[in-house]
Formats: structure tokens, sequence, C-alpha cells
């Protein structure tokens, strides 16, 4: 599949080295400012303003929509900028106040932007995320968007494939947040640098395309630019109807080519690794890497049992940093705050799956929910999940990256530990000094009830 | 891009693998512009106490590696955020090369973008150097992008990878938009037969 769509869209082929890829559609946000200062100065316009898609939401302020929301004035201003950037390169955006405003990886999908078959590209890793539809999706730098906005085209070597196949059943109360950290866990953080990943296998396909796009975000996680699906059914019905899917003729056209995209039976990958997929349980982090997952009911590493040097004074490093100690149980490790949110899981699903745990309870520790899009929260305030949420004493509030990137001003505490859905531990991350641990949306909510690490699976759910 | 052909210059050894981009510049800094250089938040968290006085143990304050120009760290290098703000504070710090067994592929991106050359080396070449370097008193290193080589306080040289492509851009300093535009036509081409094809992609 990687290699059909990738074909299809070389404009200069060289003999080595990279080609010229034709750019589908770009998607840009606020921290797109070096981008366009470079295209002004260069007095060059935006060549294919109808190809590129805006929304805010690095800086977005979740207390409410308006510049004056912004925690400091200077993050208002990046905001404002952007909306100024937007207007001059013509691009259609979704501004603070726009009901399609949205993290840029939830909005996609949810208009019908991403679609199967297109090559996508946005200045944010997790970019990978669109290729749950089956889009070859990968994240850029600065530079690379100015040349995107200049000529629609990008300079990209072609990576190699690696295939994982997730065999079995996943067990009840198993996310896929738990299967792609398990995937992680396995394979390392650098396991596919230099590769696309394409997912497959029974626990995959029997996914919901929310929980695909869970998967294929954190693909940059063990070091792959791409991650993606082979479109199907289920991702044909989710797509039809969508604001910017095709219509009419045009989207029988284009299910037609879609239907070709999936590889044969005896398509060759140049790595191929399988996981059980029954044996997957909840997980949760212990460390600054998301290779740093182990089952919840595990305990924390011992370093001294790595063979390599650099990982066991790396480990120790992220110990201390974490302070945990070796042997110590996952579970019941008191946490200081919750948030649930991010481009990896802030999807109406994965607050159904978190309302399904607050429901008839309280929070111990302050918790906050952030929806991934402006089109998400309307959803879940038409289902009362807002309620759910506040009657147990968590924050509900407005659509963005907020605590995952920490860039508008919602951090965690020095020294505070949380319990977090997004899709990096990285040291000081959340805030400095910050402590997270990465799990799923339900497994957030039980430790935001318990005030500790807890398993999901012991807490009993209404029907 | 700026060019870049060789530099000989004294080389700091960062602890740790998987360095992610967080870690280079924290994420509260990249809305400032950088017309103040980025430099001064290189390795911000790790080479600052939150009063902001210098922390003495980290590598690029530590007096016998003041004005290093390249650096040396561990595999997957620069993994994580896609920030080209990292590549932006290592450049405007002054370094020119990072030595590693691996990159972050978006990081590798960025840096040959910005003309900071991604050298790979065996992982057993990288450690030995990171002794090396940690014990002195050599603690020169040379980068020479038209041989592919480094050449190691020892003595001993490496060849190192870089795509021919991207080697040659940098060491004329192609610019890469400037370039591209040069094949407008093509691109123009491309567009009419794909329009053609398939006409719910090309929005006009």
């Amino acid at each position: 599949m990687f290699d059909k769509i990738w074909n299809s869209h070389v404009v200069v082929a060289r003999d080595s080295g990279p080609s010229l890829i034709y750019v589908d559609r770009n998607m840009v946000h606020e921290g797109s400012f070096h981008a366009f200062a470079d295209l002004r100065r260069r007095g060059l316009a935006v060549r294919r303003p109808k190809q590129i898609f805006g929304t805010a939401d690095h800086y977005a302020p979740t207390a409410g929509r308006r510049l004056a929301d912004a925690a400091t004035p200077e993050i208002g201003e990046v905001i404002r900028k952007f909306d100024d950037n937007m207007r001059w390169g013509g691009i259609r955006h979704f501004g603070l106040a726009d009901p399609h405003q949205g993290i840029v990886h939830v909005i996609g999908p949810e208009l019908g932007i991403t679609q199967p078959g297109l090559t996508i590209v946005c200045s944010d890793s997790h970019t990978s995320t669109h290729g749950a539809l089956g889009a070859m999706a990968f994240g850029i730098g600065q530079s690379e968007n100015a040349l995107v906005l200049a000529t629609q085209t990008l300079w990209q070597e072609r990576p190699k494939t690696l295939r994982i196949t997730v065999v079995g059943r996943r067990g009840p109360g198993i996310s896929a947040k738990d299967v792609i950290l398990a995937i992680i866990a396995k394979i390392g953080a650098g396991g596919a640098g230099g590769h696309a990943i394409e997912y497959a296998g029974p626990v995959i396909r029997a996914m919901t395309i929310e929980e695909r796009l869970t998967v294929c975000n954190m693909s940059i996680e063990a070091a792959a630019r791409f991650g993606m699906i082979a479109p199907d059914d289920v991702t044909f019905q989710y797509l039809h109807g969508r604001p910017f899917a095709p219509a009419g003729d045009r989207w029988e056209q284009a299910l037609t080519y879609w239907r070709t995209l999936p590889g044969d039976d005896g398509a060759v990958f140049d790595k191929e690794i399988e996981i059980d997929g029954s044996s997957i349980e909840p997980m949760v982090t212990w460390g600054t890497s998301p290779e740093d997952a182990v089952p919840i009911n595990a305990r924390v590493p011992d370093p001294q049992v790595l063979v390599d040097a650099r990982s066991r004074e790396n480990s120790r490093k992220s110990l201390e940093y974490m302070d945990l100690r070796p042997g110590q149980p996952m579970e019941g490790l008191a946490i200081d705050r919750v948030f649930i949110g991010s481009c990896t899981n802030s999807r109406i699903e994965d607050l159904r799956a978190a309302a399904a745990v607050f429901r008839g309870r309280k929070t111990a520790v302050p918790a906050m929910i952030v929806p991934g899009s402006t089109q998400v929260k309307r959803q879940a305030e038409a289902e009362g999940l807002d309620r759910v949420f506040q009657d147990a004493g968590a924050e509900w509030l407005e659509s963005g990256c907020s605590m995952c990137v920490a860039m508008n001003g919602d951090r965690v505490a020095p020294g505070e530990r949380c319990a977090s859905t997004s899709n990096r531990n990285f040291i000081g991350r959340q805030g400095p000094q910050a402590r997270t641990h990465l799990m799923s949306p339900a497994m957030a909510a039980a430790a935001a009830v318990t005030g500790k690490l807890a398993d999901v699976r012991r807490l009993p759910v209404e029907p | 891009m700026r060019a870049f052909v060789r530099d000989t210059a004294i080389a700091a050894p960062l602890a740790g693998i998987n360095i992610d981009t967080d870690q280079i510049i924290p994420a509260r800094f990249m809305r400032l512009s950088r017309a103040d250089g980025y430099g001064q938040y290189l390795f911000h968290d790790h080479r600052f106490e939150p009063h902001g006085s210098p922390r003495p143990d980290f590598v690029l304050n530590r007096p016998e590696f003041a004005g290093a120009r390249i650096l040396v760290a561990g595999r997957n290098f620069g993994c994580g955020s896609s920030r080209e703000s990292a590549v932006y504070a290592l450049v405007d710090y002054g370094i020119n090369a990072v030595l590693a067994p691996s990159f972050g592929d978006i990081f590798h991106s960025n840096a040959l973008k910005n003309g900071l050359i991604p050298v790979a080396l065996p992982e057993q070449v990288v450690s030995e150097l990171r002794k090396a370097l940690n014990a002195g008193p050599k603690r020169e290193v040379s980068v020479d992008l038209e041989a592919q080589t480094v050449t190691l306080p020892g003595g001993s040289s490496h060849r190192f990878p870089i795509d021919p492509f991207w080697r040659e851009c940098i060491l004329e300093g192609v610019d890469e938009i400037d370039l591209t535009r040069g094949h407008l036509e093509q691109i123009e081409a491309f567009e009419g037969r794909y329009e053609q094809a398939r006409p719910w992609v090309v929005l006009p």
C-alpha cells in the first residue's frame, strides 16, 4: 500500500536519494510562523491555498474562546499572528471560535480532510495519525513547511516498510492505547526508525476508526515517521458524508480508487513483527520514554537487569526523575492530577470510556478533560458526558493540545505526578520537573477516582 | 541554507540515549522570535537551574568543553516532536555537527535543511569517543563533509554516510525553495495529469 501511494505522488524521481513528492494536503497550526515569515521575506505567495487547512490548537486557551482567554498576552499574540498569516495566505482556517476548530489530528479525520491514498503533511510529529484512514501522512519541520507552502511538493527519501501484525483478540477492558503502548514497549523508542509502519492483523482490523487513529498516532514514539492501516468498509463508512469528503459522482470515483489501495496478500515488507494481542494488559509508563511501558500489575523494572550499560544508566536517571524505586508495584502509586486529552485520546469514544468510569464516582485528585475538537465537545455535551465529568468533580474545558505539550499555559506543577492520556512522558514535557505516566482514558479515569494508578478492570462500570 | 564544508573543533559528549527535542529546547520557548537567537535556550532545563544560574555539571558548562562546535550523543538523538527549533537552538549556539549512532527521522531532515551535519557512526565508535572526550586531554574532532569523514582525537578516521543530494546542497549552500521552484513546470504537468485521474484530490 505504501509503495502504491508513494509511486503515484512522485513528481521528480532521482537515481538515488530523495524524490520530489506531491503533497495533497498540508495542515498548519500556530507554530508555522517561521515558515510564513520565510515566505513573506522571499516575496512568495502560498501556491495552492485550497489544499492547505489551518487550525489553532497548540496555543489554544482551554478556559475560553477569546484571545483574551490566553494564559499570557504573548500566547494570545501567537494566535493572533496565526490568524493574520492564514488571511495573508488565503488559507481556510478554523480559529478559536470556529465550530470546526480542534487539534489538527482530530479535525482532519472528523471533517473528512483526511482520506485514503492522500499525501498529508503537517509540522507536527503526530501527523502519522492520519494514516489510520490509509493516507501517507508524516510530520515535517518548518523549512519543509515553507517549501510545501511555496511549491506543494517536498524532497523525501523513500522509507523502508515495516508490517506490525497484531494477532489474537483484545481482552475485555483493553484499549487501543494499551495495544500501541505494548507495541512500543516491545520494539523500543528507536525500533522503527527509517521505516513506514503498516499495522495489520485481526486486532487492528476489528478496531473502530477512532481506535486506529490512536494506534497510528503514536508511531513516531517508536521512531516511525509514518504509521498506516489499509482502508476498508469501516473507513469508507466513517468518511461518507463528512464536510470535506468527496460527494456524489466524486465519491463513487474516489471509492473505486480507495478499494485498490490495500496491498496484495503477497505484499513484501522490509521487516515484519508479530505481536500477540491476546496477552496485552492495561499499560502504564514508569519512565521518561514511551518505551518504558509495563502492564499495570507489573513492578518498576530494575535497571541492573539491562545488558547495555547506556540503557542501564538511562533507566537509573529516569527512575530518579520519576522518584520511583526498582521493584515498586505500579498499581497503587499515588498521583497528584489527571489529564484526559491530546491528539492521542480526546475523541468521543475516549470521552465515553472515561465517563463510564467517572459515572457515580468522585475524583480524588484534580482532573481536567480537554476534548480534541469543538465538535467533540458539542457531541459530548449532547450525550450528557459533561455532566458526568462535572458531577465527579472534573474540569470540563475547551478543545486544544493543552497539557500534552504545555504550550498554552496548562502545566503540571514541578514534582507533581500526572496520569495522562497523552503521548509523551519526556522529562519536562508537561512542565518543568513534571512526572508523567501515560495510559488510556479509562485507566486515567480510574486514577482520577482512586487517586492512584489502578487497574480499571477492577472498577465495576454500570452497563 | 548555510553552507558547510569542514570544521575542527572541541566535541562535547552528551549523556543519555533517546534525547528528545523537548530536552533540546523546551516547548515554552518556541513562541519567541528567532531574531535574538535560540542558542540561549539550548538544553535549557539541563543547562540552567530553575532560578537561572548555570548547572556546573552539565557538559556545555564545563570549562574543558567551552567553545564546543561538535556534539556527541547517544542513539535516537532528536526523537520526539518535529520542532525545527531544536535545530535552530543547536545552530544558533554554534554547533555544526552532531555525532550519534542514530537520529530521529524528522530531526535528521530538519538538520540537513539548516546545514547542521548529522553524522551517524557505529555505536561502539561513539561510545569510545565519549569516554575519550571525558578523559581528555585531546578533545578536538574534525568533520569533513566533502570527504565524508570524521577524525577523532586519537587520530583514527571514519567515513560517515550522507545522501549525495543533501551533501551537494550543503556544500554549495543551495537554497531548497529556489531549487524546487526550478521544477515548477514538472509540478504543473503533474497536477494536470493528476487532476484528470483524481479530480477529488486537487482543489483549484
